[in-house]
């Protein structure tokens, strides 16, 4: 069939080329097509390849989100020295420039790759199904993703994670949620970290951070965090094996270190 | 500033349609964008002709609808149209309530020239 005689107009599509329909075609050789496609249908596609990689290996992955220095590879790092005994843990490093982040995560024993995205500002689909060509899927049981720090662009792109962490330290205002409501819509959890710095701040107010967040018609799990005084720590080691153990069962953890 | 990315995206599906259409040109390219999408609507619009230059899409008409947050609240189940950070009933001040519009960031559709 060809685009030229009309051969290709068939009863059941027929309707698609008369007036006003997505395919009409006007006398002065103009043709509208309806799409209706999302923008990021390309990275959402890849995206959906990514977690099924992730769900054929039974790995958990959770991509973590927040302003640049609100602590996401100390709670990393934190999180790496007390889970590392029970799960196989790896780490993607999102950040403009530097190895240093891999650095500190290697430092603690468990594979990180690190993406440099030069001047972009979030990780999209792509550069995640990239770096995960240099772990091996089958030995690992949960894989975070650092997303680059930024409250704004990252939370457009889905990477094919399983969950979002959006973290929100006391150094920063109570209202980002309302600020950013994107980013803070995604979360399905959110950490307030670096609490053990609240009693020297007098301008953060945790009810405050939880009531914007319940604006947004978000009531997806809040926890205070401090990953130097351990604070919450074992609240968001449980949420973790409890979302670990709803995707596979808890026999399935590979490997255990001895 | 994710725009430009973005319409990198948005270039790469229109020439797709146009390969696919045996099309010379594109005149219009009409998008839906809804405020919860994290897309900026003027940063996209600047960012079209430099994405654009070279491409088949260049000098075609950019069209944005910007559509409004809209909810139905999951208890009184009415309606209200309200701002992206207070995703409230406006009837019962509920906050569960449900995203009829306003995340949307679509191709809506092209014209093109053939």
């Amino acid at each position: 069939m060809c685009n030229t005689c009309g051969c290709n107009i068939t009863p059941g599509n027929q309707h698609l080329i008369k007036p006003g329909g997505k395919l009409s075609r006007t006398d002065n050789g103009q043709q509208s097509i309806t799409v209706l496609k999302s923008l990021l249908s390309e990275n959402d596609h890849q995206a959906e390849h990514n977690r099924e990689h992730f769900n054929k290996h039974q790995v958990l992955a959770i991509n973590l989100m927040s302003s640049p220095g609100a602590g996401k590879t100390a709670l990393l790092e934190a999180t790496i020295d007390s889970l590392k005994e029970k799960f196989n843990i790896a780490v993607i490093e999102g950040d403009l420039e530097t190895e240093n982040d891999a650095l500190r995560i290697r430092s603690k024993g468990v594979p990180a790759v690190q993406i440099t995205t030069g001047s972009a500002c979030h990780l999209d689909a792509h550069m995640v199904h990239d770096a995960l060509h240099q772990l091996d899927l089958s030995t690992l049981d949960i894989i975070f993703i650092e997303n680059v720090g930024n409250l704004v662009c990252p939370a457009s792109f889905d990477l094919g994670q399983h969950h979002n962490v959006v973290l929100l330290s006391t150094t920063e205002g109570d209202d980002k949620p309302a600020k950013y409501p994107v980013m803070f819509r995604a979360a399905d959890i959110m950490l307030l970290s670096k609490v053990d710095l609240l009693p020297v701040l007098d301008d953060f107010d945790t009810d405050k951070a939880r009531q914007h967040l319940s604006n947004l018609a978000n009531h997806s799990p809040v926890i205070e965090i401090s990953a130097k005084n351990q604070t919450g720590m074992s609240d968001w080691f449980d949420w973790i094996e409890n979302n670990y153990n709803r995707m596979s069962k808890p026999d399935l953890i590979k490997h255990h270190h001895v | 500033m994710h725009e430009l990315s973005i319409c990198h995206s948005l270039i790469k599906q229109v020439e797709a349609i146009a390969l696919e259409q045996s099309s010379k040109s594109v005149q219009l390219i009409q998008l839906q964008i809804g405020p919860l999408s994290g897309i900026d609507a003027s940063l996209l619009k600047h960012s079209f002709p430099i994405a654009s230059t070279g491409t088949i899409a260049e000098g075609a008409e950019l069209l944005i609808e910007q559509l409004p947050v809209n909810i139905r609240c999951l208890n009184c189940g009415r309606e209200s149209s309200v701002e992206i950070n207070r995703l409230v009933c406006h009837h019962c001040q509920h906050t569960d309530t449900q995203l009829l519009s306003g995340d949307e960031m679509l191709l809506h559709s092209v014209k093109l020239e053939t």
